[in-house]
């Protein structure tokens, strides 16, 4: 298996992982201001996803991304499978040539333009969004503007993506099935920021381990997680 | 011809839709979809893709849907197969009627059936 694939189909794992041990903290969020699926819903398709990805036989980055989020789609039921699924499955073909900073950057925003597309969602709805526009905006800002590496601008993403998170807490919800609320979601964290954070959090881990093999002289020269230095060392 | 897709989260709502429409469309293909592929509610795109293949005879295909989840699933389903497909932003029932009939025009065109469908947002009932 390439280093790449093989690194995404761990990163699939470990997200599969984390959303399992935070399914009951994530249907808590999702029972309070939502239908107390999110945390099943979560924890069932990415471990349906974590199988499928697993058996791919020397899969590229592209292909892993791909069939997780065909799993999603099948096996996540209501908006999360279109959302998470949905917008993984089209973002899959931004990293067709492989992952680098370049593509990675690429991958986030096309992610991020999907999701808000098909969820009609901006900043302040209380959704994913909210998690996802400062972290695919701070990711592109690290990368392209001050030039960090890619793993350490992933680490600001997170960190953007938490702050995120918590700004769900204080405000009212004007889409999904919270804003049916109206004004009693305020108070409540929103459980899809919530796993979006997590789901980041588990890409940063990856991706960290990742360099650390990397970094070892006997490295595949295209892996993706080099700093830009390196890269364009290469050229 | 321009084919339909009755998207709902219940099959059993998608079938009678679409009987309902298939009394006045004629040799139109109508195609119900629905339910979560596990007995309970909800939209699968991958079935979607397969109701929209079914549809298809080449002239495109006009897609109705209920709510939420639905729509995104379509939109997904529409994104992932090769067939010329559209959603049609009306309810789905008196759409779904009126593109049928629509559809059956000689001169029915993909756009001019999905108008047909979305001009059933401003029938008055009273």
């Amino acid at each position: 298996m390439s280093d790449e694939g093989a690194a995404v189909v761990a990163a699939v794992q470990a997200i599969a992982e984390r959303l399992e041990a935070e399914r009951s903290y994530l249907t808590d969020l999702d029972s309070a201001i939502g239908d107390a699926d999110h945390g099943g819903n979560m924890a069932r398709g990415w471990s349906a996803a974590a199988e499928k990805v697993a058996d791919l036989d020397d899969p590229d980055p592209a292909t892993v991304v791909k069939t997780a989020g065909k799993t999603l789609l099948s096996e996540v039921g209501g908006a999360s499978g279109p959302l998470y699924g949905g917008s993984l499955v089209f973002a899959s073909q931004e990293l067709d040539g492989g992952i680098t900073a370049d593509t990675a950057v690429a991958f986030a925003e096309t992610y991020l333009e999907k999701v808000q597309d098909r969820g009609d969602a901006r900043v302040g709805d209380k959704t994913m969004v909210d998690a996802l526009v400062p972290a695919v905006h701070t990711f592109k800002k690290s990368v392209e503007t001050d030039d960090l590496p890619p793993v350490e601008a992933l680490a600001k993403a997170v960190a953007a993506a938490e702050r995120g998170v918590d700004f769900t807490v204080p405000i009212r919800a004007s889409k999904g099935r919270a804003s049916y609320l109206g004004w009693r979601s305020v108070g409540h964290q929103d459980p899809g920021a919530t796993s979006t954070l997590y789901i980041m959090e588990e890409l940063l881990d990856a991706a960290t381990e990742h360099v650390d093999v990397a970094e070892t002289p006997a490295v595949d020269a295209t892996s993706p997680t080099i700093p830009d230095g390196e890269e364009a060392a290469e050229d | 011809m321009v084919g339909l897709v009755i998207v709902s989260h219940s099959r059993k709502a998608a079938e009678g839709i679409a009987e309902v429409a298939a009394e006045m469309g004629g040799d139109t293909r109508i195609e119900p979809v629905g339910g979560d592929g596990q007995g309970g509610f909800g939209t699968v795109p991958d079935d979607i893709e397969d109701a929209l293949a079914a549809a298809d005879d080449g002239e495109g295909v006009v897609v109705l849907v209920d709510l939420g989840s639905a729509v995104m699933n379509a939109d997904v389903a529409i994104e992932m197969s090769d067939v010329d497909a559209v959603i049609a932003d009306a309810p789905v029932l008196e759409g779904a009627v009126n593109a049928a009939v629509a559809a059956t025009s000689p001169k029915a065109t993909l756009d001019s059936v999905r108008e047909q469908a979305e001009a059933a947002r401003d029938v008055d009932k009273l």
